[in-house]
């Protein structure tokens, strides 16, 4: 067996305008897991992108198997065993989940699939790993941890010896999270390797039998779990200390601004995604919702802010009925959007930043006059949102999409908090943005709390609702399990709630 | 498909069965012309949907198909009457058929043109191509390829006639449907070229060579293109003519949406089409009803606009889902 | 010139130098001169005044079908339907023109031009409005209109609109009285004012009001539109009107200005050329006018050109497509003169034919 299952001797990769990996080194051995830990944008996916073959590095080796190789592209790295399962799985959802298993390397019988060996190799590996699955399901009516384990089992299909997972416990309860870890430390048992990719301390500290801590595209620290802790580890990560908790004061809830009755909305598959579902939020309060991504989330907060007619139900706002009203009728409520989605939803990339500073209120006063813009009056509101939700940028003339997330991501917080806001509707808040901007972006949410505006909060990150929530309401299959008081709350306890078991 | 639309499709079918045999005893030669006609004008649809759907099903969209139509046409009529062998004159349609494909494969997969503009691009260039080129002075001297008959079957009554006794490439159409039905659905080629419609960033990760196979299949389904600009010169018509192909590339693609992207499903559809071609050819001829040629001219138009509209709104004809875009790797 | 005008001018300018050489190409392989067939077509459109003014005449229709193009691309929609838009624009207007008369000029030309524009309008604005309603893409449906159109504006002109005069067997409507007819103001033909007037009014529009800033905002990122509350069925509705109705004008133009009535199949094919000079123009209302002129310049001088030099007309077709071929591909001009990618050169409207 080989000593080193797979490496990176001194890879640099620069992109334009960015040095993602500068130096790097690390290395995986027989039965071992590697975490590779690091913040949004600290080089991790470039890393692994090299590794799998996706991208060239400028210098430096890849060695896999005690031999360095020149990979071409991914079916070099997966012809030499390496094996990856992607943050956004790589599935074709219309296909069958044998069909996505043998993609790319299908048996075959003159040029046609033989689906029956086929299903019948799928079968046999899933009973061997304990992994099971029905061959013959479609890929787009499994559950998020159904597909990963579709894409695991791709992988070992392809006989790797090295997994490599990005991110893969975003999308899963606590409690799924911990089966997975579990999963992958039996898997090593028969020799392979995993490359575990995070910025999860918790997970580090329990699965991990290396870290390698990155930090813009340099090796900050090795390290093993017995000799750190996390707030170690964080420190480590980010370069100075962090407060792993948000400091805020005890809220004071006022009026209901915010009542959501018996509402009911479906998906874009036109399946019931939001079941029945009554809450309210007060005027002073942080309502958080947790859950796992795909429970309906999405569609709760599209109905909200009236990106989606729901099928039933009411919604009301101050007392006002606001149900079937449109996105405008809304927002005219004094209801800000923090969107999910900052690049489908919360910006237009080619426009300016000035031109997306208004991009909620262009057709009000002092923004336009009887129809027409005027430009000067919008260029000093961005000037001044730039300059009050400190957006790094060398002009507000040029185009949003040459900023990082983070910015853009303040950019659009910027825009939406420049009003008086009675309902602040916050999703995905700080996904995919450094930890500076998250503890900005967080004091700003806490902010608005504390100026009177009622605050729902939907997000993945159980750490991020634990933190900043008054109240915790969890969403499973578009129902409300329970909603609890934050003191009440724990990981352990939500994470139950998450997976829909109720004691 | 659902059992309900499954049920409809067979009742549908049997009704038009007992009804063309109704009309069939009542006047016999008439609706043998009509049914005949049918298939005539269903063949060019047929392999321009399945032109399409080639595309489609890999994720690039071909609104070139009827300069695909025009340009292979008049290639196929221009070597036809030049070497006066129309086996030639097919060869060198579908090999025009190849290279229009293969012209829309480099601008909308290797430059990354939009697909919409690189189709249209193709559109305009064999119209200025074939009009400057157009020759008055040639002509098909040995005439157009004819019907042979296939033995006993073109001895059965009505259907003998309508799908037996026809010119060769309206069989090798059919043969065709066979195939692409097989390689789509059933080839390693197939599901490839479905996933990389679907998802071609994880076709990629397994390995599979996005662009390539998009080059390779859009050139291929070029192919059948030309095969159907031969069949519009040197079958159905017999000459070349400006704009012949007469919006009907545009219709195919009316046709492959209808029939689901399938091959079966496309012929089913482009039988409807053709019927509704062929039964227009028949009043027009008889006098029938007193309806102004321009409006019966508009029908199949006016019924793709509802089918398109339909698709949408019924929203069970789902397109692959990476339709359109350009594909950027990492 | 500014650099960074030069810059935007230098694709399209290359296209058209491209275009023109592989025109010579296909010149030369028809045993003709291109010197002599290139100086024909020149003199042919600005030799002197009468050519001048036929190459503002041929240019007046191309701008409104060049904005009839270019503005649906900022709503990121695809108007292949300009044909047929124009058609029915043009046999309205035309019916306008000779049905009514004992009106005054300012009353009747314009309402000839209205009924052109409103025509127009309606058959844009039923493709944007199916978009808008059952996400039927407007690139299937315009097509199949122009289609429609055709059929529709034959009819017209063969049967009750029918120019019955003399021993007339053409579908062609009776000419339009002189009170709707588009005069010239000496060289200039008052319809290529109009054009401009409406070019600048396209412009001003899309960059400068808030609904400008809605059809841009729908053309970029459709969903961000909807997430600020932009109505974005309505405006992919209302910009194919409005695409419609520019077309619808054109038409009104060439049957009022040009050709004193409406004739079946004598425009075939300017829906078309909108596109090419739509993309020559980048989608620049202003840079239409000047894309409009150059390809009027070239119809205006291809009777010359096949007359002095013996090349068919249709040349100028092909040099057209060539034209859009290199527009639409920058990357191969960028290449050739070592250019540097600028990313907001690529026009991108993805398809998908149902709801996406």
């Amino acid at each position: 067996m080989s000593e080193v299952l797979l490496a990176a001797r001194n890879v640099t990769k620069q992109f334009p305008g960015v040095l993602a990996n500068d130096d790097i080194s690390a290395q995986l051995r027989p039965g071992r897991i590697l975490a590779l830990l690091g913040e949004n944008g600290a080089g991790k996916s470039t890393l692994v992108n090299i590794l799998f073959g996706m991208y060239r590095p400028d210098s430096g080796e890849v060695v896999i198997k005690d031999e360095i190789v020149d990979l071409h592209g991914p079916d070099d790295a997966i012809s030499r065993g390496i094996g990856m399962v992607h943050q956004h799985f790589q599935l074709v959802p219309p296909m069958r989940v044998v069909e996505n298993i043998v993609l790319g390397a299908e048996p075959s019988k003159r040029g046609l699939v033989d689906l029956a060996e086929a299903r019948s190799r799928v079968v046999e590996l899933s009973q061997r790993y304990g992994l099971e699955i029905d061959p013959d399901a479609l890929v787009e009516d499994l559950p998020v941890g159904m597909q990963q384990r579709v894409e695991i089992l791709k992988a070992l299909y392809r006989e790797a010896d090295v997994l490599i997972l990005d991110e893969p416990t975003g999308v899963l309860t606590p409690q799924e999270a911990d089966h997975l870890l579990g999963v992958l430390r039996e898997l090593t048992a028969t020799g392979l390797g995993i490359v575990f990719i995070t910025h999860k301390l918790r997970e580090v500290l329990a699965i991990a039998d290396d870290i390698v801590v990155l930090r813009n595209g340099r090796v900050v620290g090795e390290t093993t779990p017995a000799e750190t802790n996390e707030s170690g580890l964080a420190e480590m990560m980010v370069g100075r200390s962090v407060v792993l908790r948000v400091e805020k004061s005890a809220a004071q809830p006022a009026d209901v601004v915010l009542a959501v009755d018996e509402l009911e909305v479906n998906d874009d598959r036109g399946h019931l995604a939001v079941d029945g579902l009554s809450f309210e939020v007060r005027a002073g309060e942080v309502l958080g919702i947790a859950g796992v991504e795909g429970n309906g989330q999405r569609e709760l907060v599209e109905a909200v802010t009236g990106l989606r007619h729901p099928l039933s139900g009411t919604m009301r706002i101050n007392g006002e009925e606001v149900t079937n009203g449109s996105a405008r009728d809304i927002s005219k409520k004094g209801v800000a959007h923090i969107p999910e989605d900052r690049e489908k939803h919360g910006v237009i990339s080619v426009y300016s930043l000035a031109e997306n500073s208004v991009l909620n209120r262009y057709h009000r006063s002092p923004f336009s006059l009887r129809g027409v813009l005027r430009r000067d009056v919008i260029d000093r509101h961005a000037e001044d949102v730039v300059e009050e939700f400190d957006v790094r940028t060398p002009s507000i003339a040029v185009a949003a999409s040459s900023l990082s997330g983070g910015n853009k991501q303040k950019l659009i917080v910027g825009r939406e908090f420049s009003d008086d806001i009675k309902l602040l509707i916050a999703a995905q808040p700080t996904r995919g943005i450094d930890i500076g901007a998250i503890e900005f972006i967080h004091r700003r949410i806490l902010e608005q709390r504390d100026k009177g505006a009622a605050v729902l909060l939907v997000s993945a990150e159980l750490d991020e609702i634990l933190g900043l929530s008054d109240r915790i309401a969890v969403l499973y299959d578009g129902k409300l399990m329970d909603v609890l008081d934050a003191q009440d709350a724990d990981r352990e306890r939500v994470g139950l709630l998450m997976a829909g078991i109720t004691q | 498909m659902t059992a309900r639309q499954k049920q409809l499709l067979y009742v549908g079918a049997a009704l038009l069965v007992v009804m063309s045999w109704t009309f069939y005893a009542a006047d016999g030669p008439q609706t043998t012309a009509v049914l005949a006609g049918t298939v005539r004008a269903a063949t060019l649809l047929a392999l321009g949907a399945m032109c399409g759907m080639i595309g489609e099903r890999s994720g690039v969209v071909n609104i070139g198909i009827e300069g695909q139509f025009l340009l292979s046409a008049f290639a196929a009529f221009t070597i036809a009457s030049m070497t006066g062998s129309l086996f030639l004159g097919t060869v060198a349609g579908i090999g025009m058929g190849l290279i229009m494909g293969w012209m829309l494969a480099a601008m909308a997969v290797g430059l990354k043109v939009d697909q919409i503009i690189a189709g249209t691009v193709l559109n305009i260039a064999a119209l200025g191509l074939t009009s400057f080129f157009y020759d008055r002075s040639r002509s098909l001297g040995m005439g157009k390829y004819t019907n042979i008959d296939l033995g006993p079957l073109a001895e059965i009554p009505l259907v003998g006639t309508v799908f037996f006794s026809r010119p060769p490439l309206t069989y090798l159409t059919m043969v065709l449907l066979v195939v692409v039905h097989i390689a789509l659905f059933r080839s390693v080629w197939g599901m490839r070229t479905r996933a990389i419609g679907e998802h071609p960033g994880a076709a990629d990760t397994v390995g599979i060579d996005v662009l390539k196979l998009r080059y390779f299949n859009v050139t291929i389904a070029g192919g059948l293109a030309g095969l159907g600009g031969s069949y519009l010169a040197l079958e159905a018509v017999g000459t070349f003519s400006r704009a012949m192909s007469g919006g009907r590339g545009f219709l195919a693609l009316a046709v492959m949406i209808f029939g689901r992207r399938t091959p079966f499903g496309a012929y089913a559809a482009a039988l409807f089409f053709g019927f509704t071609t062929a039964l227009q050819n028949q009043f027009q001829l008889n006098n029938t009803f007193d309806i102004p040629p321009q409006f019966v001219g508009m029908l199949p138009f006016v019924v793709t606009i509802i089918v398109v509209a339909l698709s949408g709104l019924i929203g069970s004809m789902r397109d692959p889902a990476a339709l359109g875009q350009v594909y950027e790797k990492g | 010139m500014s650099r960074s005008l030069l810059r935007t001018v230098a694709i399209p300018l290359a296209a058209v130098v491209f275009g023109l050489l592989i025109g010579a190409v296909l010149i030369l392989s028809q045993n003709a001169s291109p010197t002599a067939a290139y100086s024909a077509l020149v003199v042919g459109g600005l030799g002197d005044a009468d050519s001048f003014l036929r190459t503002l005449q041929k240019a007046t229709p191309l701008i409104f079908g060049g904005l009839a193009v270019a503005f649906a691309f900022k709503a990121g929609m695809f108007n292949i339907g300009g044909q047929g838009q124009l058609l029915v624009g043009a046999v309205f207007a035309a019916g306008v023109g000779f049905g009514i008369d004992g009106l005054p000029i300012f009353v009747h030309l314009p309402a000839a031009l209205v009924a052109g524009a409103l025509a127009g309008a309606v058959w844009g604005g039923i493709a944007g409005a199916l978009k808008a309603t059952t996400g039927a893409h407007e690139v299937i449906v315009t097509i199949m209109l122009n289609f429609v159109a055709g059929n529709l504006t034959d009819w017209l002109s063969a049967n009750p609109w029918k120019d019955n005069s003399g021993n007339n067997i053409v579908a062609r409507t009776p000419l339009v009285e002189d009170s709707a007819t588009i005069p010239t103001m000496g060289a200039v033909p008052v319809g290529f004012i109009l054009a401009i007037v409406v070019a600048v009014g396209c412009w001003f529009v899309l960059e400068r009001t808030t609904y400008g800033f809605e059809v841009r905002s729908v053309g970029h990122n459709r969903n961000a539109a909807q997430y600020s509350g932009i109505k974005v069925g309505w405006i992919m509705a209302s910009t194919m009107a409005v695409a419609g109705m520019l077309a619808g004008l054109g038409g009104a133009v060439e049957s009022l200005g040009v050709d004193g009535r409406f004739e079946a199949g004598v425009n075939v094919g300017l829906g078309f050329e909108g596109i090419t000079i739509a993309l020559l123009a980048r989608a620049n209302p202003l840079g239409v006018i000047p894309a409009a002129l150059l390809v009027g310049l070239m119809e205006a001088g291809a009777s010359r050109m096949q007359f002095k030099a013996g090349v068919a007309p249709e040349l100028i077709d092909v040099i057209q497509a060539l034209i859009l071929f290199f527009v639409a591909a920058p990357i191969i001009i960028r290449w050739v003169l070592r250019m540097r990618a600028d990313n907001s050169e690529q026009l991108q409207l993805g398809a998908g034919w149902g709801k996406s």
